[in-house]
């Protein structure tokens, strides 16, 4: 069966569901490699008008990846919400977009829909929404998840201390983390890519975080974002675990090629809460994706990578996660060419992890051989604050030592909470006043923190 | 800015950070100090210099031949390669032909099949950074050649792939039949670290195989894991692969801490 969308006497054919969708997504460096792009604008164009007439329930129909051979399809539909669907069921995808740009639709309204939303339908309905429509729309939607501290409430803007080291040296990751909590980063969680997966160097690291934030009573999460494999290892033998993190993508392939099931992301969901480290909530999973992994892997099926992206949100939602964010930009110009290009790809993550109700983040980042700059940055980032992001990276000076790329420096997340009067979380932000780090009234950083961070100061001096 | 005469001063914008120390700790940019909420003059400038230095980089490939020569010269066999891309624009958006070996290459690459497939092969391909190449396969594989020596593994021609990706070195390994095929790739380049070398190991490597299938030892580079060491993990990691027959995410590294990353002392941050 086929779509077509005839404009005066030319008809644009798309032979395939897929077709349609890959066609009808903004231009992308990844689907042109993966040559399922649109030929030209007119094209894609075509396509999206096309698609604009398609119900919403075709998606439920025909899935783009077979249900028989992929897991995370038979999740998807088997775990839709048909009661929550209702409400859109006789609902095109033009329709959808511009009932959700209306002011009757509002986070209520999007939390109660989240279930009956497959993430093809959230995809589809992002493919023709403009820039502004993907940040008007996620600035209704309110996710909160917790674990010692609350993290997504409305106002609130968070931010991942992330202290890599080249070595995974504890006192040069610890410097890093000095300095963040001294900018007021770290609320979402401080997180560290280790080099190695070696079991003991992570113990050592996982010790290490639990030391600090016992240490300075800091109401926030650890994580070391080794394979979900090793973290299992760890709580085995004993290690303070809080946050189990795993790269995770939209095909049973494309996670297959991380070296995770479905099955193993339960086992590990279980075994992490079974801590029982949280003190406000148990969502104890952290999940990082980004567009372009599944062809990156070979395991994309011929659909566009962010349709798949979007169905790494529905692998994701499975699990509770406290964290989840798109690495927009990590993977290259092969996949997202330049800074436009990365923009709208943040954009579209954000809108579609927020409407599928996950606690969506963004890696603002991108790298070296990628044709961007701080300037684009600067861009996705307040669109991104606009729209409400969960959280974003923090680096010291946006260089990310270990893994070689730039992101959000602790610097712009300041600014961001300035020019938008974000906040972090509660709890983050009682204890950076309490700490004598930060005057709570107006966002300030003090230059002279009193309290438990004077001695160490004093000797780094 | 509100003070009444016009003409005086207005305070110093910049706030230094009291704990510029720590930068003894770590190659991150900490202790940047700050001018309202942001990044003061200086900071920002250094790190456009630096962006713009990484940038440039990037569209510098390795001259394989040259690079050939200089393993001849150690004694070990060694052969030049391409990869299927045309050139460094190319490289950076068809992955696909990075992966793959040109059809010359294949051709001369089979030319120098032995009989006896190697246990070990290694490949060196510049990835992103030519610099990482010239500046730490060489120490890399003056510490691991003779750990393979020693330990009496068999091992093939090195290859050196100009324009390629990690998995250039499966075909490289299919072709050969190595029974664990080692990759050494100039990494992305960072503001910091334009020369950091990736070392990937991979047991049965063959056309098709998944980066599950690997082992990864990164940031190898004077500043990051020095080449011995990164040599001498890789030893372990191989005796490991050897034994069990895979690799990849099923090959946990459980090699002792070394005391460096163990802490050996306190922590300053925790006293413990």
């Amino acid at each position: 069966m086929g779509y077509k969308y005839a404009v005066g006497h030319e008809v644009h054919r798309f032979d395939t569901l897929a077709v349609l969708m890959a066609k009808a997504t903004p231009r992308r460096s990844g689907d042109e490699l993966a040559g399922v792009a649109a030929a030209d604008p007119e094209e894609r164009a075509a396509a999206q008008l096309a698609l604009a007439d398609l119900p919403l329930k075709t998606f439920l129909d025909e899935p783009l990846v077979p249900y028989e051979s992929d897991e995370v399809t038979r999740l998807i539909l088997d775990s839709h919400d048909r009661d929550a669907f209702a409400p859109i069921a006789h609902l095109t995808v033009g329709d959808f977009r511009d009932l959700l740009l209306t002011d009757d639709v509002d986070g209520a309204v999007l939390a109660a829909l989240a279930p009956g939303l497959t993430p093809e339908m959230a995809a589809a309905v992002s493919k023709i929404s403009r820039n502004q429509d993907l940040v008007l729309v996620a600035q209704k939607a309110e996710v909160v998840t917790r674990f010692r501290n609350t993290i997504g409430l409305k106002g609130r803007f968070s931010t991942r201390l992330q202290p890599n080291h080249p070595t995974d040296d504890p006192n040069g990751i610890a410097a890093v983390i000095l300095d963040g909590l001294m900018y007021g980063s770290g609320d979402a969680v401080i997180g560290i890519n280790p080099v190695s997966d070696s079991i003991p160097a992570v113990m050592t690291l996982l010790k290490m975080l639990d030391d600090v934030i016992q240490t300075y009573a800091i109401p926030t999460q650890g994580c070391i974002l080794s394979h979900v494999t090793t973290s299992l290892e760890c709580i085995e033998r004993g290690a303070p675990v809080d946050l189990t993190f795993q790269s995770i993508g939209g095909t049973e392939g494309t996670n297959r090629s991380f070296g995770v099931t479905l099955s193993i992301l339960q086992e590990a969901m279980e075994a992490t809460r079974s801590l029982k480290r949280g003190t406000v909530g148990d969502n104890v999973m952290y999940f990082e994706t980004g567009q372009g992994s599944a062809l990156s892997a070979g395991a994309h099926h011929g659909v566009d990578q962010q349709t798949l992206e979007a169905r790494a949100y529905g692998v994701a939602r499975a699990f509770s996660p406290l964290l989840v964010n798109t690495v927009v930009g990590f993977i290259g110009p092969e996949y997202l060419y330049d800074g436009r290009q990365i923009l709208r790809a943040g954009l579209e993550d954000h809108f579609c992890g927020k409407l599928l109700g996950l606690p969506m983040g963004c890696d603002i980042c991108y790298t070296n051989h990628a044709d961007a700059d701080q300037n684009d940055m600067d861009t996705l980032l307040t669109m991104l604050a606009v729209a409400g992001v969960t959280y974003i990276m923090g680096i010291p000076g946006s260089d990310d030592v270990m893994l070689n790329y730039q992101t959000t420096s602790f610097h712009d997340a300041l600014y961001a909470r300035r020019v938008l009067g974000r906040q972090p979380a509660p709890e983050f932000a009682a204890w950076l006043e309490k700490t004598g780090l930060f005057d709570g009234e107006t966002l300030t950083r003090r230059a002279s923190p009193s309290g438990p961070f004077q001695a160490v100061l004093e000797a780094a001096r | 800015m509100s003070g009444s005469d016009p003409k005086s001063a207005l305070p110093a914008a910049v706030v230094p950070d009291r704990w510029e120390a720590l930068r003894e700790l770590t190659p991150a940019r900490i202790a940047l100090g700050h001018t309202g909420v942001s990044l003061p003059t200086k900071h920002h400038l250094a790190f456009q210099m630096a962006h713009a230095r990484a940038a440039k980089a990037v569209h510098e490939a390795l001259d394989p031949d040259a690079f050939a020569a200089l393993l001849a010269a150690r004694g070990w066999p060694a052969i030049a390669l391409s990869s299927a891309v045309a050139d460094r624009t190319e490289y950076l958006t068809r992955p696909d032909r990075g992966r793959r070996l040109s059809d010359a290459s294949r051709t001369a690459l089979s030319a120098v099949v032995s009989a006896e497939a190697p246990q070990l092969a290694f490949v060196v391909v510049d990835g992103l950074s030519r610099a990482a190449i010239e500046s730490h396969a060489l120490p890399f594989l003056d510490a691991a050649m003779p750990m393979a020596a020693e330990a009496g593994w068999t091992v093939g021609p090195i290859a050196v792939v100009r324009n390629g990706r990690v998995a250039v070195g499966d075909e490289v390994g299919e072709v050969l039949a190595a029974t664990i095929t080692v990759v050494l790739i100039g990494e992305r380049p960072g503001l910091s670290s334009p020369d950091s070398l990736g070392v990937y190991l991979t047991h049965g490597a063959k056309v098709g195989t998944t980066d599950e299938a690997r082992n990864c030892i990164s940031n190898v580079r004077g500043a990051g894991l020095p080449p011995a060491d990164a040599a001498a993990k890789l030893f372990w990691l191989l005796k490991e692969s050897f034994g069990r027959g895979f690799s990849g995410v099923a090959l946990k590294d459980d090699a002792p801490v070394s005391q460096a990353i163990d802490g050996g002392g306190q922590n300053f941050l925790t006293g413990r």
